[in-house]
């Protein structure tokens, strides 16, 4: 059996644009909310989201690379190269037709066809537009494969390539499907992780018209609440990780700095409703016990969980029933958190960067908090670290991912244990 | 322990050619074109006019309005699929386990249409007057959640992206799920509807399409006055089974089953697929490999057929590469050439091709070549031929290169 193990992290988030300022966000519990810069809410149910300060220019891109790229794909390039940085991997020196390509992506190139919308339909005047006036790479935002050929084109990679776009569990599914083309022999590096840029007028629009989204307008700061007994939705964000992974023998052979391995991925549709859940939380305990069972791992083994976190009433509820019902009485016990209540709720992307976040929890043996949590909810009665990162030697860590459509994955990260031969 | 067989059990086809696999593959095998003008909005500012596009579908056939509301064209024409791939299969939905069914589905631009409508009224109007489902049928996971929810599968679901390559992705994946025992029945395969007024305007901008209004004379693949492709709505749903799961419920049929399947990146382009075919036959060679057959073994190839002649070109190179002199003999043929490109839809609408010709032993023609500008044995006209073995090829634009490998079910 082919292993897989995570030998680089690269990271655009909000509150700080590198792995390194992320991770301080992440475990100084600071909120990276505020009122939207990106575009005038003013006219908007939520006005908020986590915004990235992000410069193409200074994270390495060209000036052609930002006018072809739309802005979730120049994330996931600047996010690709400090990954592939730190992962030691010599690109002059290794097979670049054993490398593939795995992202996700929620709504891929939304901003950048919106954007051009307004223009071709003269404002939405028109619905017979007016092809001329659209920018030439149009197509590019068009078809959200862009993402994998971008990141493709800039690594040279000629293994699979492609989008793994599964609404809100795009990152923990790209990443898993990544994990996968290692395990059938079909790839030796993968550049995998996701990339979302969804703070835009259409996306917060029909987040507005479903209530999906926090109305916390005056006071930005505190409006993700996560298990919070007052939340009232989540707090749109941006971003995107990337993580490099490997085969185990691949990355031994050169001795690479390895992360962790991944221990188990598994997904599940939940057959109910594309935005209902259903309060006992069964298709999301069902992919973490098949993910735990892929690595041998007990509820008493893991050490941290990344919880989906996302601060709707009825996720944060469902979520709580399915830790319960995977684990037992051991999901008293395991510190949990929801880093969305700091960096919002990527969309496609946060899966990546909550992976990248059990990666980096891991190997630094700090769980990052879950902020704003003040008032405790009846329904939500387990350990959410609150507002405070802990110290702890983490093992393994398990994180879930649920949305849109009834998907529910989950994902095992393990400090990577030598074979028993 | 041999691992599970992924068969081909239920097509289920919403095509500009024919809609329903029986009415599409007669009309396949005349080598009827499905490529119309456009005439549901004004094309004249448009350089390509033409496109495939389906007639006579009726959504209300298939679902409900409740449904059809919260929904896209494009999954309305999946939903379509699934429910006729689950009758050709006399496969019911309902009789088995939630946790043995998933679907796998490819998408390539997403609800392009409802999308288009939802942003005109932000934009003229004002955010409050987007509809409260926007949010469940513009992204790319929309079609598999409805399905999931609909017929009850609750595997492991998933939406692969990868432009035209992604339908052969997609059911390749669900071949995974099948062989390691992870599922019993998977619906895999894609639909797409990018013939709107804003989508069909962001495909002009890729600068690959034919230009022109005579649906005869547009998309050309092969042929010497190859000038682009032709762009189409429609596909296919398919019903991937467990060669034993399905012989134990007395599956109607098993079409063939999925033998082989590999995918590569040729890693320098954002548009047109790289000139030299390298990574494409490079896909197609580890396709065989997959399947444990050389190339003297593949009957018929299902060519990706861009319809460029630099595409063309190239795609003669990859064939060339894998089958050396054989590649002048071996029949080829590109039926897409009577629906045009329909993104994720067709490469997953090839397949079911494919599926059809071998149990039908009849190699389904390339239309509207013209005189043929490359030294191969390009199907042209309807042939009578068993066949066991079918190499089908898809490229997507940006660099996607992805081949699947079918055979004929035996005892």
């Amino acid at each position: 059996m082919r292993r897989t193990v995570v030998t680089g992290v690269g990271v655009v988030a909000p509150g700080g644009v590198t792995r390194d300022s992320f991770w301080a966000t992440i475990t100084a519990g600071k909120t990276a909310t505020r009122r939207i810069t990106l575009f005038d809410p003013s006219e908007f149910r939520s006005q908020i989201a986590a915004e990235a300060d992000f410069d193409p220019i200074a994270a390495g891109l060209t000036v052609q690379d930002v006018r072809r790229m739309d802005r979730y794909i120049q994330f996931a390039a600047a996010a690709a190269s400090e990954a592939m940085g730190e992962s030691g991997l010599d690109l002059e020196n290794i097979d670049h037709e054993r490398m593939a390509v795995s992202m996700g992506s929620a709504v891929g190139g939304t901003t950048a066809l919106e954007d051009e919308y307004v223009v071709v339909s003269n404002h939405g005047e028109e619905w017979e537009v007016d092809p001329e006036y659209a920018m030439p790479f149009v197509y590019q935002a068009l078809v959200p494969s862009s993402l994998a050929s971008e990141l493709s084109m800039r690594f040279q990679t000629h293994g699979p390539a492609a989008v793994i776009s599964t609404g809100c569990t795009s990152g923990i599914d790209g990443i898993g499907f990544g994990h996968q083309l290692i395990q059938d022999g079909r790839a030796d590096i993968v550049i995998s992780g996701a990339a979302d840029s969804p703070i835009s007028p259409i996306s917060m629009a029909c987040f507005d018209a479903i209530k999906a989204t926090s109305a916390r307008n005056d006071d930005p700061a505190h409006a993700s609440r996560p298990f919070d007994r007052d939340r009232d939705g989540f707090v749109m964000g941006e971003g995107s990780a990337v993580l490099i992974l490997e085969e185990l023998e691949h990355a031994q052979a050169r001795g690479a700095d390895i992360y962790c391995e991944v221990l188990g991925y598994a997904s599940r549709g939940n057959g109910y409703h594309m935005t209902g859940l259903r309060p006992d939380g069964l298709e999301m305990s069902e992919s973490i016990v098949d993910a735990m069972n892929q690595g041998k791992v007990n509820p008493e083994d893991i050490g941290y969980i990344n919880a989906h976190g996302s601060g709707t009433k009825q996720n944060d509820r469902h979520e709580t029933a399915a830790f319960k019902r995977a684990l037992g009485d051991v999901a008293y016990n395991i510190p949990i958190s929801s880093i969305k209540s700091m960096i919002g709720h990527s969309l496609g992307a946060i899966g990546s960067l909550e992976m990248a976040a059990c990666a980096l929890t891991i190997r630094h043996g700090v769980v990052p908090p879950t902020a704003n949590w003040e008032n405790p909810d009846p329904e939500c009665d387990l350990d959410y670290t609150p507002n405070t990162a802990r110290e702890a030697k983490v093992n393994v860590a398990l994180s879930v991912g649920s949305g849109f459509g009834g998907f529910q994955s989950a994902m095992v990260f393990g400090r990577v244990k030598e074979a028993t031969k | 322990m041999s691992e599970a067989r992924a068969v081909i059990t239920g097509l289920g086809i919403v095509a500009p050619n024919g809609i329903g696999a029986p009415t599409f593959w007669g009309n396949t095998r005349k080598g009827l074109n499905g490529i119309r003008k456009i005439d549901r909005f004004d094309v004249s500012k448009y350089a390509t006019q033409v496109a495939g596009v389906v007639e006579g579908f009726e959504a209300t056939d298939y679902i409900d309005k409740r449904l059809m509301v919260q929904t896209d064209n494009w999954t309305w024409m999946a939903l379509a699929g699934a429910k006729l791939a689950m009758e050709d299969a006399a496969f019911d939905a309902a009789s088995h386990e939630p946790d043995r069914m998933s679907v796998v589905t490819a998408s390539s631009s997403g609800g392009n249409e409802f999308g288009q409508r939802e942003i005109q009224s932000l934009w003229a109007k004002g955010p409050r007057f987007v509809g409260a489902y926007q949010s469940i049928a513009w992204f790319y996971a929309a079609t598999t959640g409805q399905l999931s929810i609909k017929h009850g599968m609750k595997g492991a679901c998933g939406v692969v992206v990868s432009e035209q390559a992604g339908g052969l992705d997609a059911l390749a994946l669900a071949r995974r799920q099948i062989r390691r025992g992870e599922a019993d029945a998977v619906l895999s395969g894609g639909t797409e509807a990018p013939v709107g007024p804003y989508a069909i305007t962001c495909q002009e901008h890729n600068c690959l399409m034919a230009e022109g209004d005579d649906p005869d004379a547009a998309y050309r693949p092969f042929g010497t006055e190859a000038h682009g492709y032709v762009p189409g709505e429609g596909g296919a749903i398919l019903l991937v089974e467990g060669l034993d799961q399905a012989r134990a419920r007395g599956a109607e049929q098993v079409y063939a089953e999925i033998i082989g399947h590999a995918a590569t990146q040729d890693g320098n382009s954002h548009t047109a697929p790289a000139a030299d075919g390298h990574y494409y036959g490079r896909a197609l060679q580890l396709a065989l490999d997959d399947a444990g057959i050389g190339p003297d073994d593949v009957d018929v190839v299902f060519a990706d057929g861009f319809g460029t002649p630099e595409s063309d070109a190239a795609e003669v190179a990859a064939l060339q590469a894998v089958f050396g002199s054989r590649a002048s003999s071996v029949p080829v043929t590109a039926p897409k050439s009577m629906v045009g490109r329909l993104y994720a839809g067709g490469s997953s609408l090839d397949v079911a091709t494919a599926a059809l010709a071998i149990t039908d032993g009849y190699i389904p023609p390339t239309i509207n070549v013209g005189s043929p500008a490359f030294d191969l044995d390009l199907v042209t006209e309807g042939r009578a031929q068993p066949m066991d073995t079918v190499l089908v090829g898809a490229r997507g634009i940006g660099g996607f290169n992805s081949a699947m490998v079918l055979r004929r079910v035996t005892e």
